[in-house]
């Protein structure tokens, strides 16, 4: 093949690749969930704060011994977040009416396009089709960006372990129940039903019905539906959802959104620029160039004319 | 064989005349409920019915459109203003012990309006707990059910209390 000839592949196949790219890139953004995918609507106005969802994830998961019994209500002095002890705890948020303070479960929030996902290098990281974002601790290296990349500040990460420490979070109870159609653990043993377990695109309907049908009982908005491209798990609120610690500023556009116009450069920049300025250069040195073909010249005499 | 089916048949018919006509006249009203009869982590116990009957002013209190004074609710009276009594009028008539179970959501008919209806478990503790704060009733945990062993192992309560830790170790946040 005549050089010529395969600077002009090299310069067609990069642009054909780098466009294919940059367009499935672009359609990633518009992705609202599988159709079978589940979720728990979580509804805070039912919640007493009596930490049996801790008690059942701890012992579902298999998780270590906590500080203190689970029937304990003194934790609620502190405001907690997940770890790798607990990958759900349920925090008390006051209010002026104390008598009745909200609760707030949190953990993972099963995004439909996960940051964590979309920032892990090894691929660690899976949205499965019933919905669970869960992850694969063989493969992943420790880096912790999905740390970083969550915008709920979910994933933990085994500090205590010196040799493999891994992220850990919620995994929706995948591997143990809700492969098998079965409900998470916490859904299962929340005396309350504040956790109700469903089809999300059903859970949304509910959560609605439930704001029309007692609109004194909620504020009128599921955080979760549309949240950062939309969210597993659902919430329903009485007071507004900064109060109760939620993160109102995070938008609706998934995270993915802020890096997918650049990351779908990179096949551009890796494949077409190469052979685009190596093309004008030797179109810029035709004049000297000329001639090489005819002759058997090796290419450091060529350098050297 | 035949005296076996026999004592069988005999044994059917005394239950069916126990509770039928009992329930179809209203007359069973019963004094108290064992309840938490299936839980495996907390004991069954009795739930004082006739005490409760004192208590509140109207059996819809709890058993909201199905028995005594009927639907107050406004929300249920744009359908309900005419319904009468229900044959069914125990809880778990209605209310399912596993709403989230898989059989339980497929079964799920789109079309029904009731769809929003809570499991056993919760529709008792709603009630309970929900009346219970506005009238001062006990509403923690232990108040009404003790705990089986099983549930102590669950709860890390009782015997299985943590021993004292000097350091919280390993409650890494980042």
């Amino acid at each position: 093949m005549k050089r010529r000839d395969f600077l002009k592949g090299c310069l067609i196949s990069g642009a054909a690749a780098s466009l294919g790219a940059a367009s499935k890139s672009w359609a990633v953004g518009s992705f609202e969930g599988y159709p079978d995918a589940m979720g728990v609507l979580v509804d805070t106005t039912r919640c007493i704060g009596c930490r049996s969802c801790e008690a059942a994830c701890n012992k579902e998961q298999k998780l270590p011994e906590p500080d203190v019994p689970f029937d304990d209500q003194s934790v609620f002095e502190h405001k907690r977040r997940p770890s790798e002890m607990a990958y759900t705890v349920v925090n008390r948020y006051e209010e002026a009416d104390s008598k009745n303070p909200p609760f707030r479960k949190m953990q993972c929030n099963h995004c439909n396009e996960p940051a964590c996902l979309t920032s892990c290098f090894v691929n660690a990281y899976t949205k499965t089709k019933e919905g669970a974002v869960i992850y694969n601790g063989k493969v992943c290296v420790g880096c912790r960006t999905c740390m970083v990349a969550c915008p709920f500040n979910m994933p933990g990460y085994s500090y205590s372990s010196a040799f493999n420490p891994l992220i850990k979070k919620c995994i929706l109870c995948y591997d143990t129940r809700l492969k098998f159609g079965k409900p998470p653990a916490c859904v299962e043993i929340c005396p309350q039903e504040a956790l109700t377990f469903g089809l999300r695109t059903d859970l949304i309907k509910l959560a609605n019905e439930r704001i029309r049908e007692t609109p004194d009982r909620y504020v009128d908005h599921i955080y979760g539906e549309k949240e950062v491209g939309g969210t597993s798990w659902l919430y329903l609120s009485k007071s507004s959802f900064e109060q109760i610690g939620f993160d109102t500023t995070l938008g609706n556009e998934p995270i993915i959104s802020n890096v997918k116009e650049f990351l779908g450069m990179v096949p551009m920049v890796l494949t077409i620029w190469p052979a685009l300025f190596s093309g004008i250069h030797l179109l810029a040195t035709r004049n000297k160039d000329h001639g090489d073909d005819h002759h058997n010249h090796s290419e450091q005499e060529d350098g050297k004319k | 064989m035949h005296t076996k089916r026999f004592w069988l048949a005999g044994i059917m018919v005394v239950l069916l005349l126990a509770a039928v006509p009992g329930m179809s006249l209203g007359i069973s009203v019963p004094d108290n409920v064992t309840l938490n009869s299936q839980s495996k982590i907390y004991e069954p116990f009795q739930f004082n019915h006739a005490k409760h009957i004192q208590l509140t002013k109207e059996c819809s209190d709890c058993h909201h459109h199905t028995t005594g004074t009927l639907v107050q609710d406004p929300n249920c009276i744009r359908c309900h203003r005419n319904s009468g009594e229900t044959k069914e009028v125990s809880c778990k008539g209605c209310h399912v012990a596993d709403p989230f179970s898989a059989v339980a959501l497929k079964g799920k008919d789109p079309k029904t309006y009731h769809l929003d209806k809570p499991g056993i478990k919760a529709a008792m503790h709603i009630t309970c707990i929900g009346c219970h704060k506005k009238t001062s009733g006990p509403t923690g945990c232990l108040d009404c059910h003790g705990r089986t062993k099983e549930g102590d192992a669950l709860y890390n309560s009782g015997a299985y209390t943590p021993k004292h830790k000097p350091a919280k170790s390993g409650h890494g946040g980042h």
